[in-house]
């Protein structure tokens, strides 16, 4: 078999995976959320993990990211790092925002 | 943004803000920090590290050794650990065997080395197919293995992380080993394909 390195992106190695790490910025956003509990010592990977099966299983053909959201949602709540009625409000807030306002 | 005055609440990108802007308020997490994980899991953290450690494997009978005996030691000598790769084990593939990671309950992938899973990865027809039916996967990817080769599905969990060690492409003797790592591609260290025939 004749191997022409050139075919194989040589200067543009496979750093991303061939594709976008996020499809969306909310899901680095998401990610990066979990991530940052994590090194603060919030929770552990092992126990987000468990969060993150549980959320996957229960909506088996939904999107990754929401159930990755879900997990770390119900996970800050759990451990009542944040309580769920600050949590709906300011999304509430958030909604009744116009684009320009922030 | 489509510039209505009302947005939905259950928008996930507007879920995610209420819920970092929170954090942050709370003193429980930082902007910056999101913000330089999310940088280098784009930029720094992929696949690029695995074939590293792949074309290091195939030059280096030594470190090929260290590796299979133990993957999360052989890994940190060339400086990759941390989050989702504390326990890697090392599957080499060969004439006799051929190895294919999946993760039946989520997406347990070793991130130090690959970067986070692909979509497909995440799906649950690739969870469940590559259980039930190997062959008619490593297919679909354009792998065809002998019938003499064992095909071996190993199963990620929160606590064991697989790496698979692709065999070194044939026609490839005279390369060294940076010319080598384009040739090992993300999937061929999943194990649904082969080294030398992707991106």
């Amino acid at each position: 078999m004749k191997i022409d390195l050139s075919d194989f992106g040589k200067h543009a190695p496979p750093r991303s995976n061939g594709e976008l790490v996020f499809d969306a910025p909310w899901q680095g956003r998401a990610f990066g959320t979990a991530a940052a509990l994590v090194d603060a010592g919030h929770f552990s990977w092992p126990v987000f993990q468990a969060a993150l099966i549980d959320e996957v299983d229960a909506d088996q053909d939904g999107d990754y990211w929401t159930a990755w959201l879900r997990a770390t949602t119900s996970l800050v709540h759990d451990l009542g790092l944040l309580d769920k009625p600050q949590l709906s409000e300011r999304r509430l807030e958030l909604a009744h925002q116009s684009p320009d306002d922030h | 943004m489509s510039g209505h005055q009302h947005n939905d609440p259950d928008d996930p990108a507007l879920r995610v803000r209420a819920i970092e802007e929170l954090l942050v308020e709370a003193g429980l997490v930082t902007t910056e920090k999101i913000d330089s994980t999310i940088h280098r899991y784009e930029h720094e953290i992929g696949p690029l590290n695995g074939a590293r450690v792949v074309a290091k494997a195939w030059v280096d009978q030594a470190y090929k050794q260290r590796l299979l005996a133990d993957g999360t030691a052989a890994i940190a000598e060339l400086g990759y650990g941390g989050a989702q790769g504390e326990h890697m084990v090392v599957l080499e593939n060969t004439d006799e065997v051929h190895n294919l990671v999946v993760c039946t309950l989520c997406s347990c992938y070793p991130w130090p080395v690959l970067g986070l899973p692909p979509t497909w990865y995440k799906s649950v027809e690739y969870r469940a197919r590559a259980v039930r039916e190997p062959r008619a996967v490593l297919a679909e990817f354009g792998t065809t293995l002998s019938e003499d080769t064992t095909v071996r599905v190993w199963d990620s969990s929160a606590e064991i992380r697989y790496l698979v060690l692709p065999q070194r492409p044939s026609g490839t003797s005279d390369l060294g080993e940076d010319d080598l790592v384009h040739l090992v591609g993300r999937d061929a260290m999943i194990g649904v394909r082969l080294a030398g025939v992707e991106i």
